[in-house]
């Protein structure tokens, strides 16, 4: 590639705006700056939250605050400072406290629109139901009453812990105990909302359940909490997608994803993930911090994270599995993509404790602009996880020379009869594969579009239908120019 | 159609290209033929653009155009088409992907809509059978996992698509057994049109028994020291270049 050439295709590609980078002007009722017992006190009460889940919250809050921020990511995290944070903000803040449905300010739903998730049902995308998270609280969830039908449970958590408060507070923290990090500890004191997920025995949920989440919000955190629970012999695919406006500071996304799945059970989990990344300079951006983690309790249960990371200032998030029943089977596929600045440390953890237990695991890592971008992962055998197999193949594409790739594999493996294999690979666009393109009419930012698409296709593949689209378009986008 | 005039280049400060004078009319083909090194690659890759090489001195024009100051893609709008040598395998990205993305990409150049989906599948059946690709191939990674053979005949099955009205196939026959020769040297014929045209680099009579070129270039150490009728090619089958070495 010629010098200057180069050059115009750098620039071209700081300049590309963030699609989703609007904000939108609606009443939102914010509580002060600032963390400490009344506040965490205050969340609950606004939500109307039943005794337990105060004390929860209260629990994970104390314990919080013994702990401090994990220093081990390849991130260079900027200091983030948690009494300059507002911890709810409550765009729906008009209509009834409790997030009623039906009375939605209109703005809210043009949001949404815009963003291309509609949620009057008769135009939303067919086979798909979503429940949309805008800052600490869900706006709506459709198809709600269609599901319900099959005993299905999909809606925002809030209501999960109004309608269904059993189920909620046998399964929350049950995965993700609040002790596990210094995040999870967090996130369980202040967690606004996300979704909740119930599927009945031998039911397969016949449409794809979403949620979208949306920070609006200036100075406020987000705060998702997302439970599904996947009783024996059911089966659903879910799907989750993020964006976030432009804004020079940093905003916190400190989530919790925790996911049960019972005997014969399967859950397909997919991220689309684009956060706000920070712009070219690298000021402003989200924090994407975040503890996902799948039970699959059950025999011969079966649980897959897909997940395509393009947004975010900093990614740190490894969503992971505990196989405890005998013949369970987990795969973890990735495409994380950083350019400009962007920071990424993410991964999973495979943890095999049943017999006959198998992980995968692919990932694919992009790395353009100044980013760094790291693949993190620990592959566990316990002692009575006679048969497990794992497989592992990290994969790393550089896109010039300033960029960094790293790859972190731990493997602790206790048990003779397990076998573990780990493979990866670095590479960079050829340019050769470019100039292929180039003589056949394909302009270069299309080119690389389409080899980093190729090259994340195996990942891709295991996204459903509606989303590949949409991240094989994000890949080119966020790529666009990238070349050097 | 292309003139090119005095064209002087050079790759890492090299000068590879010496003088280069040629003019390809509508409907002609023209063979370039020489050994190795003497600059046949670099002529083919600048006509195309590749950014390795340095043009110094001298002008293309293609179709009243000044090729020189357009970027790869907008020549291969402009209907240039280079037959590779050693097409380079895209894994992961399917043919169906790269031709749809070329075709929409040259479509959108001219101001014309995407091809619409079923249009695009049935011209991608059509013309594969011109080269004996079988329907696996829609489905199959640019070049990964082809054979020699197969890569050819890829690329001629890509001219067919893009339908391009200058080619330059750039010793398209090297590698090439008997029938995949034969599968290729047809393929081209059949799409052949009186106002089509092309620049064959070859080492071999063999191709041009098949393509009956109109005119014959022999080019030794960068610049043209003979044109000729197709008795050119009989000439060096028989007695080598040197007798031009001589000449120039």
């Amino acid at each position: 590639m010629e010098k200057n050439n180069e050059q115009t295709l750098i620039q071209e590609i700081a300049d590309k705006k963030y699609e989703y980078g609007f904000t939108t002007d609606v009443k939102t009722d914010i509580i002060e700056k600032g963390l400490n017992e009344d506040v965490v006190r205050l969340i609950s009460y606004k939500k109307g939250e039943p005794e337990w889940l105060l004390d929860f919250r209260l629990k994970a809050f104390r314990y919080w605050q013994t702990l401090k921020e994990p220093t081990w990511g390849h991130l260079n995290m900027p200091e983030i400072d948690y009494q300059d944070i507002s911890y709810y903000a409550d765009p729906t803040a008009k209509s009834p406290v409790g997030g009623k449905q039906g009375d939605i300010d209109p703005e809210l739903m043009k949001t949404f629109d815009k963003l291309g998730i509609p949620l009057e049902e008769r135009m939303a995308l067919s086979g798909m139901a979503v429940d949309a998270v805008m800052d600490s609280v869900s706006v709506k969830t459709t198809f709600r009453e269609r599901l319900k039908e099959m005993g299905i449970i999909f809606c925002s958590i809030s209501e999960a812990v109004r309608e269904h408060p059993d189920l909620v507070r046998q399964y929350l923290g049950s995965v993700v105990p609040y002790r596990d990090n210094f995040f999870a500890a967090l996130n369980s004191a202040v967690f606004s909302d996300g979704s909740f997920v119930y599927i009945p025995k031998g039911v397969r949920c016949p449409m794809e359940l979403s949620t979208y989440f949306r920070i609006n919000a200036r100075g406020t955190g987000q705060f998702e909490r997302t439970l599904i629970v996947c009783d024996d012999d059911a089966y659903v695919s879910y799907l989750e997608g993020c964006t976030a406006p432009m804004r020079d500071e940093n905003q916190l996304h400190a989530a919790i994803v925790e996911i049960v799945v019972m005997e014969n059970a399967e859950v397909k989990y997919s991220t689309v993930q684009n956060w706000y990344p920070g712009d070219k300079e690298g000021k402003g951006g989200v924090l994407n911090l975040v503890t996902k983690r799948g039970h699959l309790r059950g025999r011969n249960s079966r649980l897959s994270w897909t997940q395509v990371e393009t947004g975010s200032a900093i990614t740190w998030k490894y969503p992971s599995c505990v196989l405890s029943g005998d013949g369970s089977q987990a795969e973890f596929y990735s495409v994380a993509l950083t350019n400009n600045f962007q920071q990424a440390d993410t991964g999973t953890k495979m943890i095999h404790l049943g017999k006959n237990t198998k992980s995968t695991i692919i990932s694919k890592g992009i790395s353009a602009g100044r980013s760094q971008n790291a693949y993190r992962g620990l592959v566990k055998v316990g002692k009575h996880a006679d048969g497990a197999r794992n497989y592992s193949s990290c994969d790393s594409l550089l896109l010039g020379d300033k960029c960094g790739a790293h790859t972190f594999p731990y493997m602790d493996v206790q048990n003779p009869t397990a076998v573990v294999e780990h493979e990866a690979t670095t590479s960079k666009i050829s340019e050769d594969q470019l100039f292929y393109c180039n003589q056949r009419g394909i302009p270069l930012e299309d080119a690389v579009g389409l080899i980093v698409n190729g090259y994340a296709k195996d990942v891709l593949n295991k996204l459903p239908m509606e989303f590949a689209a949409e991240a094989q378009k994000l890949l080119g986008v966020s790529l666009e120019g990238a070349v050097g | 159609m292309l003139e090119i005039r005095d064209l002087h280049a050079s790759i890492n400060g090299k000068e590879i290209l010496k003088g280069i004078n040629l003019t390809v009319n509508d409907g002609e083909v023209h063979a370039l033929m020489g050994q190795n090194g003497a600059g046949k690659s670099t002529l083919s890759n600048i006509i195309v653009g590749h950014p390795a090489y340095e043009v110094t001195q001298g002008s293309i024009m293609f179709n009243g155009q000044d090729l020189l100051a357009m970027a790869p893609e907008e020549r291969a709008h402009a209907g240039i088409f280079l037959s590779f040598q050693q097409p380079v395998e895209i894994p992961g990205v399917s043919m169906n992907n790269f031709m749809r993305a070329a075709l929409n990409a040259k479509r959108k150049a001219q101001g014309l809509e995407p091809i619409p989906a079923t249009e695009f599948l049935k011209l991608m059946r059509e013309r594969r059978r011109i080269v004996e690709l079988d329907s696996k191939l829609a489905n199959r990674s640019v070049n990964e996992g082809f054979s020699g053979g197969e890569k050819k005949r890829n690329e001629i099955f890509q001219m067919a698509m893009l339908e391009p009205t200058f080619t330059i196939l750039d010793e398209t026959d090297s590698g090439l057994d008997v029938d995949a020769l034969r599968i290729v040297a047809e393929g081209f014929n059949k799409l052949r049109k009186p106002e089509t045209s092309a620049l064959v680099i070859t080492h071999y009579q063999r191709l041009l028994d098949y393509l009956k070129p109109d005119i014959i270039h022999v080019l030794i150490n960068g610049q043209i020291v003979h044109t000729g009728g197709p008795e050119v090619a009989t000439m060096i089958e028989n007695e080598g270049f040197d007798q031009f070495v001589k000449e120039s």
